[in-house]
């Protein structure tokens, strides 16, 4: 088994990320460098860190969106490689185009960073097929921006078809309809707010972020 | 030519910033203030004399980088 973390200038979660793959599923884990136009062979799994990529200038992602990996991951997720963007991750898979929405300020302005409770609303996702005997989940967040926005019309087609993954069920930022991840409508790119990387062993207060990654690689 | 770029929120896409800011201005003693929306501002130069082409080429730094069109619409002045 094969992963990649993507590292971006002002990415602050990329070696959380390596760490969090390899202990919980013993793949081994590339770092590649956004500069980079190709991605390492054999890929199981794609991960965009959380942090703050360029400074989050301009918008949180906006610039990562265009950075030169960005063209390769979107055609290794064409191809159907498992792509997982968390915290900032999935503000730049939103920015890329590769997930729908967007991230805004939070509601109440602060930064929050606390573990929250997230119920499991799709399990049979390739990324959550191990949570399928848990409702209920505990991952930290850490963001001033993931107030997950999307129009009405695009919220109703995620809620239709599946494609909300994580909700928290203590709302603590805003987010439409308590959304907390969300997969693309082929059901390989994930993307999402919580921290698996910072929750994948007892020490760190939650090792369900673990199964995540055991989920998205146990797939590949 | 000089290009500016306005950036704001769209209607209904919730701007807590402004909401702060309207918030700070009332306690100062300006009550009646309502809809403060904080946006971006963009300025640089261009080459040329051709607005028109300028105009389309800003419209499209803007589609492509400078603003979201899922949550943000902008406005383009070139002079």
């Amino acid at each position: 088994m094969k992963a990649a973390v993507i590292v971006f200038p002002g990415s602050n979660c990329d070696r959380d990320c390596k760490v969090a793959i390899e202990r919980s599923t013993g793949a081994t884990v590339d770092m590649v460098w956004h500069g980079d136009s190709e991605l390492p062979d054999g890929l199981d799994l794609i991960v965009l860190p959380g942090g703050f990529s360029y400074g989050d200038y301009l918008r949180c992602g906006a610039m990562a969106a265009l950075s030169p990996v960005m063209q390769a991951v979107k055609a290794a997720a064409e191809r159907g490689v498992a792509t997982v963007g968390i915290c900032n991750g999935f503000q730049i898979l939103c920015e890329a185009g590769m997930l729908p929405g967007a991230l805004l300020r939070n509601e109440g302005l602060k930064y929050v960073c606390k573990p929250v409770a997230l119920e499991v609303t799709n399990a049979q996702t390739r990324f959550t097929a191990a949570y399928r005997d848990r409702r209920e989940v505990t991952m930290t967040i850490g963001n001033g921006e993931g107030n997950f926005f999307a129009d009405e019309a695009t919220l109703d087609r995620l809620e239709g078809q599946g494609q909300v993954v994580f909700r928290y069920i203590d709302n603590p930022n805003g987010s439409a309809r308590d959304i907390a991840g969300i997969v693309n409508a082929a059901g390989n790119v994930l993307g999402l707010m919580p921290h698996p990387d910072r929750a994948f062993e007892i020490d760190l207060g939650s090792a369900d972020g673990a199964l995540l990654f055991q989920s998205a690689l146990a797939s590949a | 030519m000089k290009a500016t770029v306005h950036v704001f929120l769209k209607p209904g896409v919730l701007d807590v910033q402004g909401k702060a800011v309207e918030s700070a201005l009332h306690g100062l003693g300006w009550p009646d203030v309502k809809d403060v929306r904080v946006g971006r501002v963009l300025t640089f130069d261009l080459p040329g004399d051709d607005r028109a082409a300028a105009e389309a080429q800003v419209k499209a730094m803007c589609d492509k980088l400078l603003a979201n069109t899922v949550i943000e619409s902008y406005r383009v002045e070139i002079a």
